[in-house]
């Protein structure tokens, strides 16, 4: 990051600072998308896959095929290709899936709830039970907790997500029947509500379907559960070291020398001034997920963005695999920058 | 690492090797290397992870001795198709009746060969445009650094997943993938590193024996940013096998009959519930190697990069 700082006093200032990084954050935002299109187009003119074959099959016509050929826009300059993908790029327009034939974005619209369901549900049970964690831990150093939670960090960066997925369907869908085998809702009550923002928590609450509800709660608990993991392995051991950060310093000496209870100094004084560093922590898991998303949802056979983009994949799919790894790039850009900014705006030492 | 001799040896090799006057070159790295290694043997954890590590490499090596059966050829078919775990198929066999803990030692040659391959591959990348991008600053510095945004922007799994796609599946095709995926925060680390030596005095006074920009940045810049490196390398090599495990197991790594552990795991997924040993050994193997590295990298962090520990 290039630190511009404002010096100087005045009303105008803060005004100014925010304006410069406003700039800033837009024409960052704006070369990284660029960037990202320019990577997903150069992938896509590398593919072996003949994108017209993929359309008109090998049988077709050598009329039929150059046709074709002309209609992609395959015969044109390298540049002015690309330059005819940014514009359709800057609409939204992927063209469409081989294997579906809806345009692209249409289809990962269609499916990016699921997904967005499955992270949201993820990064907050990573939230509920990481952060007290990494306070015990930090609170607790070296204790029997303490180990506990870098245990849980140390597996969480060496374990394969799919096969935790696998032995987790095995233990507690076939062999404790706890929870609902791979997929979102079971087929009789997929019927019982109307999509409205495909997502079936959501959806099911309002409509008050709860017979639904509560078997789409069964269904997503486990891959919720497995991506949570991930999300409270990070989120404890950032708590923990950013916890431990701020008990070492001298306000924290002070409120104690005051007389203020234990309790007091460790979740209104510690904890208050490590809540900005993991805001950006919890933002930075949550864009994780996106990724972590892609084999667990193979796993579970949830039908989200992950689940779009491997399908696409084994059936060479190319527009559709380029848009969903488009889409994931732009959602982890901007939450990474959202994060940045929140940063800023949390903490007032970094103006 | 030195050689290290055993503890109980007072004087002769171990007082050279801490000798505070050493009368060479070469003794002092070596009494360097001692203590280093000194420190890093307190740490059990991390003599965990090197053991962890070198028993992969010689499992690769000795594959052919240490497995009892081919992992490619099964056995008969009709009897001998997904066994349980027993005496003579210690961890069971697969759908194909093969062995699956010989698929799991020969399958460590390919772990190592794509750990090795990305970081071959990566590191030196990384290594020079950081050290170039913070050496020379300006323009160049704000091309470089904002490409190297661009594929930080794309989480790694994703990104590896669009070029697999692209260039089609398979073991060398995944390993350029990763590699394309893995440099970014080389270069990042080496940047910031070049970032504080650039102004040294011994780079100025390098500067003014007349020395060339890359004879400065090759000779004095990169060896310095090297440890620190070394360090993200070792703790990068566990995302490295569970991207190529992942990979893997979408089927567009190694391809059958090659005892990748992640295909292995994805075979394994047809008979999870009945035949759960299939799924469940080799991604015991690739949780092993990961750990290892892991460990191995927080060990080797302590000891070259005590500053970024916390």
């Amino acid at each position: 990051m290039t630190s511009s700082t404002a010096i100087g006093s005045g009303g105008h200032d803060a005004l100014r600072f925010y304006l410069t990084k406003t700039v800033q954050f837009i024409a960052v935002l704006a070369t990284t998308l660029f960037g990202l299109v320019a990577v997903t187009f150069f992938i896509g003119r590398v593919v072996p896959i003949d994108p017209v074959i993929a359309i008109v099959g090998d049988r077709a016509s050598p009329q039929v095929y150059e046709r074709v050929r002309q209609e992609l826009g395959l015969d044109l300059p390298l540049l002015q290709q690309f330059w005819i993908y940014l514009k359709k790029a800057a609409t939204g327009d992927f063209g469409n899936s081989v294997l579906t034939t809806n345009p692209v974005m249409t289809d990962i619209a269609n499916v990016f709830p699921a997904t967005l369901e499955l992270a949201t549900l993820g990064t907050l049970i990573g939230v509920v039970f990481g952060i007290p964690l990494g306070i015990l831990a930090a609170v607790k150093r070296g204790s029997l907790i303490d180990q506990f939670v870098r245990l849980l960090g140390l597996v969480g960066y060496s374990v394969p997500i799919f096969w935790l997925g696998l032995m987790g369907l095995l233990l507690f869908y076939a062999k404790l029947d706890w929870v609902a085998g791979p997929g979102r809702l079971d087929v009789t009550y997929s019927y019982l509500y109307t999509p409205v923002t495909n997502i079936v928590l959501l959806d099911t609450a309002m409509q008050g379907q709860w017979d639904a509800f509560w078997d789409a709660l069964w269904h997503i608990i486990l891959p919720a559960s497995l991506l949570g993991y991930f999300s409270l392995a990070y989120i404890s051991r950032m708590t923990r070291s950013f916890m431990l950060n701020e008990l070492a310093q001298e306000y924290v000496i002070a409120a104690r020398v005051k007389g203020l209870s234990e309790m007091r100094v460790i979740w209104r004084h510690a904890l208050r001034n490590a809540a900005v560093p993991l805001v950006t922590v919890i933002a930075l898991s949550y864009a994780n997920l996106l990724e972590g998303s892609v084999l667990t949802e193979t796993v579970f056979a949830w039908p989200g963005l992950g689940q779009y983009i491997t399908n696409s994949l084994q059936n060479a799919d190319m527009n559709a695999v380029l848009g969903g790894t488009l889409v994931i790039g732009a959602t982890f850009v901007v939450l990474n920058l959202v994060s940045d900014l929140l940063y800023r705006l949390l903490d007032p030492r970094t103006r | 690492m030195a050689g290290a001799p055993p503890f109980p040896q007072p004087s002769g090799l171990q007082a050279w090797l801490l000798s505070a006057e050493p009368n060479s070159r070469w003794q002092a790295r070596l009494g360097r290397g001692y203590l280093g290694w000194r420190s890093f043997t307190k740490n059990p954890l991390a003599v965990l992870g090197l053991a962890i590590v070198i028993l992969l490499v010689l499992v690769a090596a000795f594959a052919d001795f240490i497995a009892p059966y081919s992992p490619i050829v099964g056995g008969d078919l009709r009897t001998e198709r997904l066994l349980p775990p027993s005496e003579t198929y210690w961890l069971g066999t697969d759908d194909q009746a093969r062995d699956i803990f010989s698929r799991i030692i020969y399958g460590s040659r390919i772990t190592l060969f794509v750990v090795i391959l990305v970081s071959i591959i990566a590191t030196p990348v990384g290594l020079l445009v950081g050290t170039v991008s913070g050496y020379l600053g300006g323009w160049v510095d704000t091309v470089l650094m904002r490409i190297t945004d661009i594929f930080l922007a794309f989480p790694r799994l994703v990104l590896a997943l669009a070029f697999v796609a692209a260039l089609g599946p398979g073991i060398e095709n995944a390993v350029i993938a990763i590699a394309i995926t893995s440099w970014p925060p080389y270069a990042r680390i080496a940047r910031a590193e070049t970032l504080m030596i650039r102004n040294s005095d011994f780079i100025a006074a390098v500067k003014l024996q007349g020395a060339s920009t890359p004879r400065i940045i090759m000779g004095h810049v990169v060896p310095l940013c090297v440890s620190s490196l070394i360090v993200r390398v070792t703790l990068d090599m566990a995302g490295i096998i569970l991207t190529a495990a992942g990979l893997g197991f979408l089927g567009l790594g190694a391809q059958p009959p090659m005892p990748e552990w992640g295909a292995m795991v994805a075979t394994g997924r047809n008979y999870l519930i009945d035949q759960w040993w299939v799924a469940a050994m080799p991604g015991i193997a690739i949780f092993v190697v990961s750990l290892g590295f892991n460990l191995l990298g927080d060990g080797l962090r302590d000891v070259l990069d005590p500053k970024a520990a916390k």
